[in-house]
């Protein structure tokens, strides 16, 4: 049975029905994730005073990643400009690059996260503060690369004036740990909305990669059959693409910089 | 090379201008995103409202041109325009609701 409308605009709405679908597609991607960005509102409006994280996450990598993303909008749109003028070599040579730029942003928020996972926070039974990057943990000591704090509260700001601590080896037997704890979601508000939110939008990452490497490996040989239709499929995987830089646009300056 | 093919030729080169001046404007804008953060505007709300205004014309740029958005079909209008409205009452109701805790509640 054939489709209908894949390539001639359908005589009602003016548009090829992939089109509208995909538009419809991303209407609900909008409500998605601004559930979590209303979540996100609510978690830090509410926070108590002094206890919302700043300067938790790295800046340059997180600016590196935003870069990574936006080059990678260019060259899907210059790929789908490319068979629009019938270049089909350019199109595989764009979309090449965008998949690379894809796997670059998930192998660099795979290392955001990992620093994440190996960071501690670990209280000590007379109240002081172990806060660090695990080095080793055996079963009689832990050891972090890092500082101690007297204050819980002087963890959050790392940003504010003055709160740059010099960091070394710290040994801790575990006699004298009373609770030991990574930055994973379970940590924080903060923590547990940030893992959602890039968690998410990184599974709309891996997800848009593989349609995209769909498209440049078997899926291109119906440039061959019916290059019109190609060409839509490329549009609307790339109105996708565009849809997942947009987001990264507010979750960059929301969880890294404010 | 058909005249109308060379004419087809010549208005996507002119897509790809436009393309590369919004590429440049976002790889500026997400630089002055970072500068920005680091001047203090007096108090951190004026810090996130450019913080988002520099977002929101970025998000516009990418809407506009990448998407297409500024010469598609009213069909495609209309649904934005419906998640627009739908969006905002997700924003909103989220912040009247804070602004307006119920009575008797313990807070500490």
């Amino acid at each position: 049975m054939e489709i209908p409308y894949t390539v001639e605009a359908r005589p009602d709405t003016g548009l090829y029905n992939a089109k509208v679908g995909i538009w419809l597609f991303l209407a609900s991607e909008v409500m998605l994730f601004g559930a979590l960005f209303s979540t996100y509102i609510l978690l830090r409006v509410g926070a108590p005073e002094g206890f919302w994280p700043h300067g938790w996450l790295n800046i340059p990598v997180g600016t590196v990643n935003t870069l990574v993303l936006i080059t990678s909008s260019i060259t899907t749109v210059m790929a789908w400009a490319s068979l629009k003028m019938n270049q089909f070599g350019r199109f595989k040579f764009f979309h090449a690059c965008t998949l690379c730029l894809a796997l670059t942003f998930v192998g660099i928020k795979s290392y955001e996260y990992h620093d994440k996972f190996i960071h501690y926070e670990i209280t000590l039974n007379d109240g002081k503060i172990a806060d660090g990057h695990l080095v080793k943990k055996t079963a009689d000591e832990v050891v972090i690369s890092g500082h101690y704090v007297e204050d819980r509260k002087e963890l959050f700001d790392l940003r504010a004036s003055g709160a740059t601590h010099e960091h070394k080896e710290i040994a801790i037997p575990r006699s004298q740990i009373k609770k030991m704890e990574n930055y994973g979601p379970w940590h924080s508000t903060y923590l547990a909305i940030y893992f959602t939110l890039t968690g998410l939008h990184a599974l709309h990452v891996i997800g848009g990669a593989i349609v995209i490497g769909f498209l440049w490996g078997p899926g291109a040989s119906l440039w061959k059959r019916d290059p019109e239709r190609f060409t839509n499929r490329i549009e609307i995987s790339g109105l996708f693409w565009h849809f997942v830089d947009l987001v990264w646009i507010f979750l960059f300056p929301v969880l890294y910089l404010l | 090379m058909s005249d109308h093919a060379a004419e087809h030729a010549d208005h996507f080169r002119e897509h790809i201008r436009r393309y590369l001046f919004v590429f440049y404007a976002l790889l500026f804008g997400t630089l002055i995103t970072v500068a920005a953060s680091y001047i203090p505007f007096g108090n951190r709300a004026m810090n996130i409202g450019v913080a988002l205004f520099i977002a929101i014309c970025k998000a516009s740029l990418v809407a506009c041109y990448f998407m297409h958005l500024i010469s598609e079909r009213k069909m495609i209008y209309a649904i934005m325009a419906f998640t627009a409205f739908f969006f905002a009452g997700l924003m909103f109701l989220t912040l009247w609701t804070y602004a307006d805790p119920p009575f008797h509640t313990v807070t500490h």
